[in-house]
């Protein structure tokens, strides 16, 4: 297979599964269950996302002083449920893992 | 569409600002990312259009490692569409907003439906707000042209980035900040903690495929969360 083709073939798939629901959106009926469990989407994804990046440090679990990363997540969490504002929690996520790394 | 022109600027603007806040992450991503294709021996051309084509930031790095590695075109294709199977949970996220959309809406929102265009988007889709169609696409556009132009800069000037700074950083931060206050009730946060738990764990599996799997358990864990809190 050539590069082109591996190109526009991953591309294709890929633009394929973000549409897929979408296409099917008034086409079908999902059952009850799996409307009901959308809401919880964005928790469930961008948790999964985001929680190996703060927990692992070379694959392994640390919540210890060796992780800096882990503890400007617990004050961009903090700063994040305090006010609302996303520059805000990045401003002080940095600044605590700045800080840390200084100590 | 019989809504007034302001106010679409106005909804594609806020996706645009829900979105920027990531660029601090994106940018310094896609300039690595443009770098790596160059070392993998993808010809600038290619790397570039990749970026536009293909445009899922991780997809495209697994993408440019196993060009480099020499692997069969078949398995590169089973890979990236396995990295980007969360994507179909977005989808399904999104879809009953976009229902009454013309299709020409529906390809391109589809097109723009990465894990940032998402996540800047959809506080504002789950409240309702009006013409979040025009928010995700704000969001969407913002994120592609930022990345398009990332990828040039590191397909033509390379990588000159202050890796101390661990910008990248700004990705989960952005992300922290938009899932926190979506943890209003303990079903809530006992979905996240599943999510995270769950996300860790299974991290060492291949293809993101750990992630994808621990967005469905969290999911299945909001599914039995929600029939015990039934009367």
């Amino acid at each position: 297979m050539s590069l082109t083709a591996v190109i526009v073939i991953t591309g294709l798939l890929t633009f394929a599964i973000r549409l897929s629901f979408i296409a099917l959106e008034g086409r079908y009926q999902p059952p009850g269950w799996f409307v009901q469990l959308l809401p919880f989407v964005p928790i469930a994804a961008l948790t999964a996302l985001v929680a190996p990046e703060l927990l692992l440090v070379g694959g392994r679990l640390s919540v210890g002083a060796d992780n800096p990363r882990f503890w400007a997540g617990v004050v961009a969490v903090v700063v994040a449920a305090w006010r609302r504002s996303v520059l805000l929690t990045i401003g002080c996520g940095f600044a605590a893992l700045w800080l840390m790394r200084l100590l | 569409m019989t809504a007034p022109e302001p106010s679409r600027a106005a909804a594609f603007l806020l996706g645009v600002r829900a979105l920027l806040p990531m660029y601090l992450g994106v940018i310094p991503f896609g300039i690595i990312y443009g770098v790596v294709a160059l070392q993998s021996g993808i010809p600038p051309l290619a790397a570039v259009l990749m970026s536009s084509i293909v445009f899922a930031g991780s997809a495209q790095f697994i993408l440019a490692q196993l060009v480099g590695a020499g692997a069969p075109g078949l398995l590169i294709v089973g890979a990236v569409g396995l990295v980007n199977l969360r994507h179909a949970l977005y989808s399904a996220s999104v879809a009953p907003m976009l229902g009454g959309l013309p299709r020409r809406w529906k390809i391109l929102l589809a097109y723009l439906l990465t894990d940032e265009a998402y996540a800047a988007a959809i506080p504002h889709l789950m409240s309702g707000a009006a013409r979040g169609h025009w928010i995700l696409f704000g969001a969407g556009f913002a994120l592609w042209a930022g990345w398009q132009a990332a990828t040039l800069i590191g397909v033509v000037m390379g990588a000159y980035l202050p890796a101390d700074l661990s910008l990248d950083f700004a990705l989960p931060l952005t992300f922290i900040a938009i899932v926190v206050p979506l943890l209003t009730d303990g079903r809530r946060i006992a979905v996240a903690v599943v999510a995270a738990a769950l996300a860790v764990l299974l991290e060492a599996w291949p293809y993101k495929l750990g992630l994808f799997f621990a967005a469905l358990g969290a999911l299945a864990a909001a599914g039995i969360l929600s029939r015990w809190s039934r009367p």
